[in-house]
């Protein structure tokens, strides 16, 4: 039995099918994470398992519970919002003790369960403030503490990072994923950070226009997408695709990452003149036009000398090719 | 708030310009306070000057307070605006918040049934306003006037509101579901507070027509026992006779209340524009 288990769900606004039948599994103590493009339904997901939004057909069950008819505070889940979405009148303590005293918990242990998370998240020395006078670290902080004392079955976080700025952004991430590791607790993430995706998930859920495209872990997904809209969404900078024709090959589509092709100044199977190049320090990105496969983008470790319009040549790592079918299929 | 600077002379003209306007806003206010001190004769004679030695006077207010039963108009005055107002935000801030906050068949149409009133005034169903409290027997007392009122400030209550509804960001109702408050709670804990600037704007926008409205009290309630400052003022303007000092003492007196009132609603009102972003 999962923490969460969905059947089919779809979800219309109107004419508009938002949601085209999801079917998921979480298992007990996962962390789940669900990326996609902007406007594909993740939020929407999100808040059909809150509750806040009821799913036009399909079943819903936490904990083995079906929940369609649950109200969001009786579902045992927890939420935390992009915008933070603090009570502005209340103080820290009070935002992070709100559900818990609406709920009937004794004031002891309330207090208790605020302490914890205070503890955890470093905010004791603002427990007495407003949101209003905290930075956004502290309010996202907050946010997190007062999902973290409801004690949740599963917690629901809808991008939390995404109005961070990058350094507070790692920082935090690394707060959620200790977090998890201390809690042992189901958690259910959305992002379209690729780098978030990656490094916390033990199991992502690629969403596209409302229905899931793969389900696995993290590597499973880098090293066998199972379609052409997956290969390109993991990975950056993304895999170059190639006609199969091109290559003399019977397929639709050969795809390989930038990081799987070696480059040499002197002999190589596909020869190409360099385009553009950027240098980030830690890699080099080569834009080549080939002659063989068209534009192709060369990703190599470390500080290379390449400029634009050398002509070099680049070799794919023949064990590392994806290969689609004429629908966007992987051929395995 | 930018600090930008801005040269001595920009700012000069700026102040010249709003203390022009201030001038201009103030001046009959203040004619009118100042000539309630004077006797008659000073009045005309001198509009202008300060009460003096030799011309201050308080008959004005020795009239006002002499005729009638002023303390009760004004107490009837503010009773019927307060209870108005206080209606008006009530109800037109539950409608603002169902018409921005839940999707149903027919919302925009009711949002648009609901704001029409702006457009037609409400002095057109008089005829049918007063037989329906006479069918009623409401006719004569305050509460008929409070269901007036209350019905004419409703549309644009309903409108302004439900516009600033419509920006309280869903997260923070979320939030608020998720940790179990009743939509109730919600409406009153999470929203209210947060369009507050909105309810003293409309507060202030109600407030003035209703304190300052003749025509309802001499129609639906002209008895002693229920006449409001307004009505119970035009006793000093006769066709031929106009007691001035009793009607400038008048008016200064019925000057204060919306002031206070006003002070009230305006501090809330600076309070929401300087404290800004929901987030
Ligand atoms: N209340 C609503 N009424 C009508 N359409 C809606 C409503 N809420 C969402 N949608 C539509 O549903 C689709 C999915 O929205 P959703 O917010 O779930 O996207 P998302 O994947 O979270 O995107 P993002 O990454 O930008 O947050 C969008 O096309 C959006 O326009
Ligand atoms: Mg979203």
């Amino acid at each position: 039995m999962g923490a969460l288990q969905l059947q089919n769900i779809r979800k219309t606004f109107g004419a508009h099918e938002v949601l085209k039948g999801i079917d998921l599994d979480v298992k007990d103590g996962e962390f789940v994470i669900f990326v996609g493009p902007s406007g594909c339904g993740k939020s929407t997901l999100l808040r059909v398992i809150a509750g806040l939004e009821d799913a036009s057909t399909g079943s819903i069950r936490i904990d083995g519970d079906e929940v369609a008819t649950v109200p969001p505070a009786k579902r045992g889940i927890a939420m935390v919002f992009q915008s933070y979405a603090l009570y502005p009148h209340l103080t820290v303590k009070d935002n992070m003790g709100l559900g818990l005293k609406q709920a009937g918990t004794e004031k002891a242990e309330i207090e208790r369960r605020v302490a914890k998370a205070s503890a955890m998240l470093s905010l004791e020395p603002y427990l007495a403030r407003r949101p209003s006078e905290l930075s956004g670290g502290q309010r996202q902080r907050v946010a997190i503490g007062r999902a973290i004392v409801r004690e949740p079955k599963l917690f629901l976080f809808d991008e939390p990072l995404s109005n961070l700025d990058a350094a507070l952004r790692v920082q935090t991430r690394l707060e959620i994923a200790k977090l998890h590791r201390e809690l042992k607790a189901t958690m259910i993430y959305v992002t379209h950070d690729q780098v978030e995706a990656m490094t916390l998930a033990d199991k992502i859920v690629v969403l596209s226009a409302g229905a899931i495209e793969q389900v696995g872990s993290p590597m499973e997904l880098y090293n066998r997408p199972a379609n052409l809209f997956v290969a390109g969404f993991i990975g950056s900078p993304q895999m170059n695709f190639i006609e199969g024709g091109r290559l003399g090959e019977s397929v639709a589509t050969v795809g390989i990452r930038p990081e799987h092709i070696s480059l040499s100044r002197d002999s190589g199977e596909w020869k190409g003149k360099a385009v553009h190049v950027e240098h980030l320090g830690a890699d080099t990105i080569v834009y080549l036009e080939t002659e063989a496969a068209g534009l192709v983008t060369v990703r190599l470790f470390g500080e290379h000398h390449v400029n634009p319009d050398d002509i070099v040549y680049a070799t794919p790592d023949a064990t590392q090719m994806h290969r689609f079918d004429a629908a966007g299929k992987a051929i395995r | 708030m930018s600090k930008a600077r801005t040269s001595p002379i920009r700012a000069g003209f700026v102040h010249l310009a709003l203390g022009a306007y201030t001038v201009i806003a103030i001046f009959p206010v203040f004619l009118t306070i100042v000539n309630s001190f004077k006797d008659r004769g000073s009045i005309f004679r001198s509009p202008l000057q300060l009460p003096g030695p030799s011309s201050f006077s308080l008959v004005g207010y020795e009239t006002v307070l002499k005729q009638g039963d002023f303390v009760g108009y004004f107490t009837n005055s503010l009773t019927v605006t307060c209870v108005s107002i206080f209606l008006v935000l009530l109800f037109g801030a539950m409608a603002a918040f169902a018409l921005s906050e839940y999707r149903f068949k027919g919302n925009a149409l009711m949002g648009l049934y609901l704001s029409l009133g702006i457009m037609i005034p409400i002095r057109l169903g008089t005829v049918a306003i007063l037989q329906g409290m006479v069918a009623t027997g409401l006719v004569n007392t305050l509460t008929a006037l409070v269901l007036v009122y209350t019905a004419q400030g409703l549309p644009l209550a309903v409108f302004i509101l439900s516009e600033f509804m419509r920006t309280v960001s869903d997260d923070l109702k979320n939030a608020g579901r998720i940790d179990g408050l009743s939509e109730y709670a919600i409406f009153f804990r999470l929203v209210l507070p947060l369009v507050r600037p909105a309810m003293a704007t409309v507060a202030v926008f109600t407030m003035i027509p209703i304190w300052n409205d003749l025509w309802f009290p001499l129609i639906l309630a002209p008895a002693e026992a229920t006449k409001t400052i307004t009505l119970g003022s035009q006793v000093f303007i006769g066709q031929f006779v106009t007691d001035w000092n009793a009607v400038l003492s008048a008016l200064s007196l019925a000057i204060f209340p919306v002031l206070v009132l006003y002070m009230i609603f305006s501090r809330q009102l600076i309070r929401g524009i300087t404290s800004g972003a929901v987030k």
